[in-house]
C-alpha cells in the first residue's frame, strides 16, 4: 500500500443529460459521494454548452461547499472561432480554479500557469510528461490505451517532476473524437440540424455489429467503448506503482455507490473480488473491461471466467 | 512558381523512385519499425535504403521526409531517438513528428533538422500550432482532417508557418492521433504500434452466400456475392444502431480533393499530400502522375480533370470529406 492517499476524481459528464438532471447529479455527488475532485464542463460538443451554463455556478458552489476541489474542463476539439473564443474565455475567467486542458490549444493559452491535463492530450512517455510538467501540468489523466508497463514507467518519473498521475478506473472509455456527429448521422440528420438527438441516450447510443453483438457506444462527436472500464483487481497495482488519482467517468448508474466502492477498495476495506461483483451489477447489462491495462485488446475482461 | 508542393508516399525504394519519376516534389517514408504510422509487414525503409532514396531524390532536385509519427513507448523511447538521429544523418530534408517529448528531443539534439508536425498530433487551431512553433521551431503543420476549407483559410490567416493538407487517398473520419478504436478491438493502435485495423487480426469467413469480414472477434461487415468485399478498417465497417445497419462512421471511400485546388490555394495551403505509403509502386506512379498533371495545368490556368483517379479510389467512390461542411 502506498503511503500517499489515493484520491478519487469524478470526470466530466460526457453525455447530453437534461440540464436539470445534470444539476441534480452534481448536487447528489456533492452531498454523498466520497470523491476528492470533480471536473466540470462540456468537453464533447460546443452546441450543448448553453444548456448547462446557467447551472454551473450553483453546481460549483454546492461541490465546493461540500469540500470538493472543482476543476474546469476544456473541450476536446476547438476548431471554430466560437469554440476557440470559449476556450480563451475559460482560461481568462477561471480565476482560482484549475483548468483541465483537453487539447494543445488550451495548453498554449494557459501560458505555463498551473493546470491539469486531461486524457484527450497524448501523454504516452516520460519525455512528454516532463515537458508537460515544465509547462505547468500538476496532474495528468493518462490515455486509456496505456498498458500497466507504460503506466509504471510514467509513474516512476512523476514524483521528481512534481506531477500527479491519474487513470480511469470506471466508465465507458472514450475511444475517438470527430467533427462528424454520429448521433445525428444515425438518425439521418446533419450536425447543423441535429435536434440535440444525443439527449436520447444518457449513457451513449449502442453500436452493434451486424451479428447483433454490442461493440461501441456513440455520444455525438465521440465514440466510446460499449464496455465499462472496471479496474477493480488493478487498483492495488495502480497504488503500488504510484498512480495518485483514480478517475470515475459519470454514468446514469449509481455513481455514489461507484465512488464508495472505489474509496473502500483504495482504502483496503473492500476486497477486489467483492468490488468486482458489485461493479458488474452496477454496469449491467454492459460488461466490464480491463484489457488495455493488461496489454490486450481494450474490450477484454481478463477477470471474466 | 508552382502553387503547391506535392508530397508523395513511398513504402519501398521502388515506390520512392516511381513517385520521384512521376512528379513528386517531396517523398515521405518511414523506417521499418513501430516508429511510424504505417508499420506494416514488408514495408518501409532500412537506413541504407533511406540513404539510397535520398540520393535518388536529390539527384533530381527532390526531397525526402521521414515520418516518425507514432508516440514513443514509456520506458523504451530509444528506437524513436535513433530514428530521428538516423533520418538526420542520412539526409532527410525534414522529419514529421507528433509526440511532444520527441519534438523536444529533436529540437534540442538536432537544431538544424527541419521539423514538420504530423497529422497524428491533431493540431487543429492557431493556438496549438503556435505552441509547436514557439516550443520546438516547427516549420510546417500537416492539418488534421477536422477542418473545412473555410476553417483552413482562417487558420492560415492567423499562423505564420506552412500548412500541408491531404489531397488524395484514404481518410480517417476521426481526429488523427486521438483514436483507440483499433486497439480496443485488436490491442494494436496507430499511436502505439503504427497500425490501424492490422491485417494480422483480419479474417474472412463464408456464411452461406455471404462473406463476413472480421477484425479481432468482431464482425466489421458482410457482403453479398455480387458485392465487392472491402478491407475491414474498423471505422469503415457496417454496424447497427436501433437495429438499422449502416456505414455509421464512414463509407468505404477515399479522399479526392483535386477539384478544390482553387479553394486550397486561396486558403493559403503550401503543400498537398497524398496518403498511401502501403501502396504498390504502380498505384503510386499513377496517382502521383495524375496529381502532377492536375497541378501543372492548374498552375497554367488550364482546365484539369479531377476525376481521372476515380478508378483507383476505395470502393470506386471518393469524397471531399471534412473539407466541406456537409460531411459533418
Amino acid at each position: 500500500m502506498s503511503a500517499v492517499r489515493t484520491d478519487l476524481t469524478l470526470g466530466p459528464v460526457l453525455f447530453n443529460w437534461a440540464p436539470g438532471d445534470w444539476r441534480d447529479f452534481y448536487f447528489r455527488i456533492a452531498d454523498e459521494a466520497p470523491v476528492d475532485t470533480v471536473i466540470v464542463g462540456e468537453v464533447v460538443c460546443s452546441k450543448r454548452t448553453p444548456f448547462f451554463a446557467e447551472h454551473i455556478p450553483a453546481v460549483v458552489e454546492r461541490l465546493q461547499g461540500a469540500g470538493k476541489e472543482v476543476v474546469l474542463a476544456s473541450p476536446i476539439l476547438a476548431t471554430t472561432e466560437r469554440e476557440r473564443d470559449a476556450v480563451r474565455e475559460l482560461v481568462t475567467s477561471a480565476g482560482d480554479f484549475l483548468i483541465e486542458a483537453n487539447d494543445m490549444g488550451c495548453v498554449a493559452l494557459l501560458g505555463g500557469r498551473p493546470h491539469w491535463v486531461g486524457p484527450f492530450v497524448n501523454v504516452y512517455n516520460e519525455a512528454t510528461l516532463a515537458w508537460m510538467a515544465k509547462r505547468g501540468a500538476r496532474s495528468v489523466s493518462l490515455a486509456g490505451e496505456l498498458t500497466s508497463t507504460a503506466l509504471a514507467a510514467l509513474a516512476a518519473t512523476a514524483p521528481a517532476l512534481g506531477v500527479d498521475l491519474e487513470v480511469q478506473v470506471f466508465g465507458r472509455l472514450p475511444l475517438a473524437i470527430s467533427v462528424r456527429c454520429y448521433h445525428a448521422r444515425a438518425h439521418g440528420l446533419h450536425k447543423d440540424n441535429c435536434r440535440y438527438i444525443c439527449n436520447e441516450d444518457p449513457d451513449g447510443l449502442t453500436v452493434d455489429t451486424l451479428d447483433g453483438e454490442d461493440f461501441l457506444s456513440v455520444n455525438g462527436l465521440q465514440t466510446l467503448s460499449h464496455t465499462y472500464v472496471g479496474l477493480t483487481g488493478e487498483v492495488a497495482g495502480l497504488q503500488a506503482m504510484g498512480i495518485r488519482r483514480l478517475r470515475l467517468s459519470p454514468h446514469t448508474a449509481d455513481m455514489v455507490a461507484v465512488a464508495r466502492l472505489f474509496r473502500d477498495l483504495a482504502d483496503g476495506v473492500l476486497g477486489p473480488a467483492e468490488a468486482r461483483t458489485r461493479l458488474l451489477a452496477i454496469a449491467a447489462p454492459a460488461k466490464l473491461s480491463n484489457g488495455f491495462f493488461h496489454d490486450r485488446e481494450g474490450v477484454i475482461d481478463t477477470a471474466a471466467p | 512558381m508552382a502553387s503547391f508542393e506535392l508530397i508523395c508516399p513511398a513504402g519501398t525504394l521502388a515506390a520512392l523512385r516511381a513517385a520521384v519519376d512521376a512528379g513528386a516534389d517531396s517523398v515521405y517514408v518511414g523506417f521499418r519499425d513501430e516508429t511510424n504510422a504505417r508499420n506494416f509487414p514488408g514495408l518501409n525503409f532500412s537506413r541504407t535504403e533511406l540513404r539510397q532514396g535520398v540520393e535518388y531524390a536529390r539527384a533530381r532536385g527532390k526531397q525526402v521526409f521521414v515520418a516518425i509519427n507514432t508516440y514513443p513507448t514509456a520506458g523504451n523511447a530509444g528506437a524513436w531517438h535513433r530514428a530521428v538521429d538516423d533520418a538526420a544523418d542520412n539526409g532527410a530534408s525534414a522529419v514529421i513528428l507528433a509526440d511532444l517529448g520527441l519534438l523536444d528531443y529533436a529540437a534540442r539534439s538536432r537544431p538544424k533538422l527541419r521539423l514538420h508536425l504530423s497529422v497524428q498530433a491533431s493540431a487543429a487551431n492557431p493556438e496549438a500550432i503556435g505552441l509547436y512553433r514557439d516550443a520546438f521551431g516547427v516549420r510546417r503543420v500537416v492539418l488534421p482532417r477536422v477542418l473545412t476549407i473555410n476553417d483552413i483559410a482562417k487558420l492560415n490567416a492567423e499562423i505564420d508557418i506552412e500548412t500541408e493538407v491531404f489531397v488524395f487517398g484514404g481518410m480517417c473520419p476521426m481526429a488523427e492521433g486521438r483514436c483507440s478504436l483499433s486497439s480496443y478491438a485488436t490491442g494494436r493502435s496507430p499511436n502505439r504500434n503504427g497500425v490501424c485495423s492490422p491485417a494480422s487480426h483480419v479474417r474472412y469467413e463464408t456464411r452461406g452466400s455471404k462473406l463476413v469480414s472480421r477484425l479481432g472477434t468482431f464482425t466489421i461487415n458482410t457482403f453479398d456475392e455480387d458485392e465487392p468485399a472491402g478491407y475491414p478498417t474498423l471505422c469503415k465497417g457496417r454496424f447497427k444502431t436501433h437495429d438499422k445497419p449502416s456505414y455509421l462512421f464512414e463509407e468505404p471511400t477515399s479522399l479526392n480533393a483535386l477539384h478544390l485546388l482553387p479553394d486550397l490555394k486561396a486558403a493559403g495551403v503550401k503543400a498537398l499530400k497524398i496518403e498511401g505509403r502501403q501502396r504498390g509502386k504502380a498505384y503510386i506512379a499513377e496517382v502521383v502522375a495524375a496529381c502532377r498533371l492536375a497541378l501543372d495545368r492548374f498552375d497554367r490556368g488550364l482546365p484539369y480533370d479531377a476525376t481521372t483517379l476515380d478508378r483507383v479510389t476505395e470502393g470506386g467512390k471518393d469524397t471531399a470529406g471534412a473539407y466541406g461542411r456537409a460531411w459533418r
